[in-house]
């Protein structure tokens, strides 16, 4: 069993929690991923790290409640404990020979780009940061990443918070103005990720997207998360939890990655509403 | 007394009732029929069947007590040989391997060991008043990474010796296979776990959601103060054939399906875990696991079943009496037929139709035998021309796994095949001092009966190595 050492809301629909997990903890880099389960009967469900203590033994995961599973987990308590905590999962992100990066964080795609923003500013590089959400009202880390960014950008769709428009905006802007990364790598909603890839491609800078396909056992068993990368005109599979999360976003095939992480959507919508009405029973 | 011809036939669930549901197929012969098919032993004197097992049981030993009624006696001599008697009498091919080497076989139908092994494991489990014991400790301690039927093998036979033992398991329940792979109707995951307790009551350790390679490497298990270390993570990655559609909705891996249904119990109803159920499906590929999947598909509600599979009957890998229960459950056998690419639902006026990139049906091929090949099997040949469609929604992939990785990326030293299975001498032990692996890691998808065997040797190495 692993504790929940602390529990806050980022906002409405993210919250961060704290587990202690010692193992993984000892291990934990940027860009890798836990697989968890809340209870006895619950499912697996990956999450990535957004930071760890090696010392207190501490991990911290940032998850947005969007099914069941993460409406059941939002329900837990500080020193609750959860069934399952496995990990550190998957590649970590690569850091060698960067020197100047570009981070673009989408939505709770931040929570996860914000570790990897602080590990390339621990590292000595020049670290640009572009945050995006869709409102104010869900905008999260903006402090945490002014504190590892060289530059900070931030930008809400409806324009109610910092700059209106998405974040391929102030991308373009510089890559145009001649900026050279010397890479730049994007972390949020797959249709963001194959827009910051499409913006990228003219300047011929290199982009890296962190993929969150489903998952089941996440240990290179299952397959579930298999995705198509296209290599020298060849269709080659590859599987996000032993090849990724991290992959090269030139070769990533985003639409048929879009299209499987919407296999479960009615069924994901159906849990969360089952969740949600047995708390509301809970409550009465 | 006249030798009866025939084994005694297994009880089973009726193919219409046991077609819907997950309760075990087989239910197990009562005390009369084990005592009965035990009178069939003819105790012959060069013992054919204990060279025919991989673990090399004493079965007419075993077989005697049961014709006396000894049935706690007859389960301590399987337990000398084998840690998983409920397991094996289940899940091994005895008809390949024991009871293909029975004297009683050359005139009648052999011996039934299998069905004789489970009864006694079974009557032995029921009993809460045997507990094993641990034994004196020899002082020595032995890491086993993975829990599956090698692993628990492993565990088992150093623990008897006295070994301190601790299992790492990657998943969060013990048993590998046994309880992500092999169905609920074929092995009651509560056999796996009686199995598991047994071994704690040994005094092995087991620690679940440990990924090694991961979350410990195999030097840090040595800094750790285990002297020795077995590797019997398992199959790893599945393997796809590469044709057109594979990555469809409704495409599944027999890993990733029958994962969702035995580990996550998606065929509960209201499972937290979703899979799709009902509907048309179609499982590529010839062996146990195809089987299990298809009748899998089945109990989960499916109007209709496929098993695609490029050979014929004759070469089909399954053990005989699974395609038995499969066909008796109404699955259709599309032999001599190969795939040719997976068809989806493509909606090119709205791309934002949920129905897009789902599965609507499966091309194949019809096939015919050439000349054998380097397996000893005649090739399957194409038959020009006879491209056709079949209707289906799900498609499961069951053509076996590639090792996995994440073992081998992070030991330094421990070398591979070009297949990525870990290399092993006559021993089990790795180009590694210190390390032993087997099983389905070592030899890419196999029994678990080879893979309990492979666990054994291991066992028997490290002890030498240790105490030798």
């Amino acid at each position: 069993m692993y504790r929940i050492v602390s529990k806050k809301p980022l906002n409405s629909t993210v919250t961060q929690m704290e587990i202690e997990a010692p193992l993984v903890a000892k291990k934990a880099k940027p860009g890798q991923f836990i697989i968890l389960r809340v209870d006895e009967e619950g499912e697996r469900i990956p999450l990535t790290i957004a930071g760890s203590d090696a010392e207190k033994g501490t991990v911290k995961i940032i998850f947005q409640i969007v099914g069941g599973t993460t409406e059941i987990l939002n329900h837990k308590k500080e020193g609750e404990y959860l069934q399952d905590f496995a990990g550190p999962l998957g590649v970590a992100t690569h850091t060698d020979g960067i020197k100047k990066v570009c981070i673009v964080g989408g939505g709770v795609g931040c929570a996860i780009a914000m570790p990897v923003a602080q590990e390339f500013h621990r590292l000595g590089a020049e670290v640009t940061s572009i945050i995006g959400f869709r409102s104010k009202d869900i905008l999260i880390l903006e402090d945490e990443f002014k504190e590892c960014s060289d530059r900070l950008f931030v930008m809400t769709d409806d324009g109610s918070y910092a700059r209106k428009g998405n974040v391929t905006v102030p991308l373009k802007e510089m890559l145009e103005a001649g900026e050279k990364f010397d890479m730049i790598i994007t972390i949020g909603p797959l249709i963001m990720m194959k827009f910051v890839v499409l913006t990228a491609k003219p300047y011929d800078v290199p982009v890296t997207v962190s993929m969150n396909p489903i998952m089941i056992d996440g240990t290179g068993m299952c397959g579930c998360c298999r995705l198509t990368l296209h290599q020298d005109g060849k269709a080659v599979t590859k599987f996000a939890c032993v090849d990724g999360p991290d992959f090269n976003g030139y070769e990533v095939d985003f639409d048929e990655a879009m299209s499987r992480n919407r296999m479960y959507m009615d069924f994901e919508a159906h849990a969360r509403e089952e969740a949600c009405n047995l708390f509301k029973k809970g409550e009465n | 007394m006249a030798i009866n011809p025939k084994k005694h036939e297994m009880p089973t669930q009726e193919a219409s009732v046991r077609a819907h549901n997950f309760n075990e197929v087989a239910l197990g012969y009562t005390e009369e029929i084990a005592v009965a098919e035990a009178q069939r032993c003819l105790n012959c004197k060069n013992q054919p069947c204990v060279a025919g097992c991989p673990v090399n049981i004493h079965i007419p030993e075993f077989i005697a007590q049961i014709k006396t009624g000894n049935f706690e006696e007859a389960y301590q001599i399987i337990s000398k040989s084998s840690s998983l008697p409920a397991v094996c009498g289940r899940v091994c091919p005895q008809e390949s391997q024991c009871e293909s080497k029975c004297t009683l076989g050359i005139k009648f139908e052999p011996v039934g060991i299998g069905r004789l092994e489970r009864y006694v494991a079974d009557l032995h489990n029921s009993r809460t008043d045997i507990k094993a014991e641990a034994p004196e400790s020899n002082g020595h301690k032995v890491a086993i990474v993975g829990s599956g039927p090698s692993g628990l093998t492993c565990a088992g036979d150093l623990a008897k010796k006295g070994y301190k033992v601790t299992i790492y398991e990657a998943l969060h329940t013990a048993g590998g296979v046994l309880v992500y792979g092999i169905p609920e109707f074929r092995l009651p995951k509560s056999i796996v776990a009686k199995e598991v307790d047994t071994l704690k009551e040994l005094g092995v350790d087991v620690e679940t959601n440990v990924i090694i390679g991961k979350t410990l490497t195999i030097d840090e298990l040595f800094d750790m103060g285990y002297e020795a270390i077995f590797v019997g993570s398992g199959a790893g990655l599945p393997n796809f054939m590469n044709i057109p559609g594979e990555s469809l909705k409704g495409v599944y891996s027999a890993n990733e399906f029958l994962t969702r249904s035995n580990l996550m119990k998606a065929y509960r109803t209201n499972p937290v875990t979703p899979i799709m159920k009902g509907g048309k499906v179609a499982v590529v590929g010839g062996g146990n696991v195809a089987m299990d999947a298809a009748r899998t598909a089945l109990r989960l509600g499916a109007e209709k079943v496929y098993i695609v599979y490029r050979r014929s009957l004759e070469e089909l890998p399954a053990r005989k009496e699974e395609v038995e229960h499969a066909m008796e459950e109404g699955i259709e056998f599309l032999l001599l037929h190969n795939p040719l690419q997976i068809l989806g639902y493509n909606n090119p006026d709205d791309p934002r139709d949920p129905k897009n990139g789902f599965v609507t049906g499966m091309q194949c091929i019809r096939m015919e035998l050439g000349e054998p090949d380097q397996s000893g099997r005649r090739r399957p040949v194409p038959i020009e021309g006879s491209e056709f469609e079949i209707d289906v929604d799900t498609v499961v992939m069951a053509i076996g796994t590639s090792p996995n990785p994440l073992i081998k990326n992070t030991t330094a030293g421990l070398e591979v095949n070009r297949r990525g299975g870990i290399i092993v001498n006559e021993d089990g032990l790795t180009t590694r001092k210190g390390v032993y692996a087997g099983g389905d890691a070592v030899t890419g998808a196999a029994t678990v009966i080879s893979a309990m065997g492979a666990g054994k040797l291991a066992a028997k190495s490290i002890d030498e190595y240790l105490n030798g």
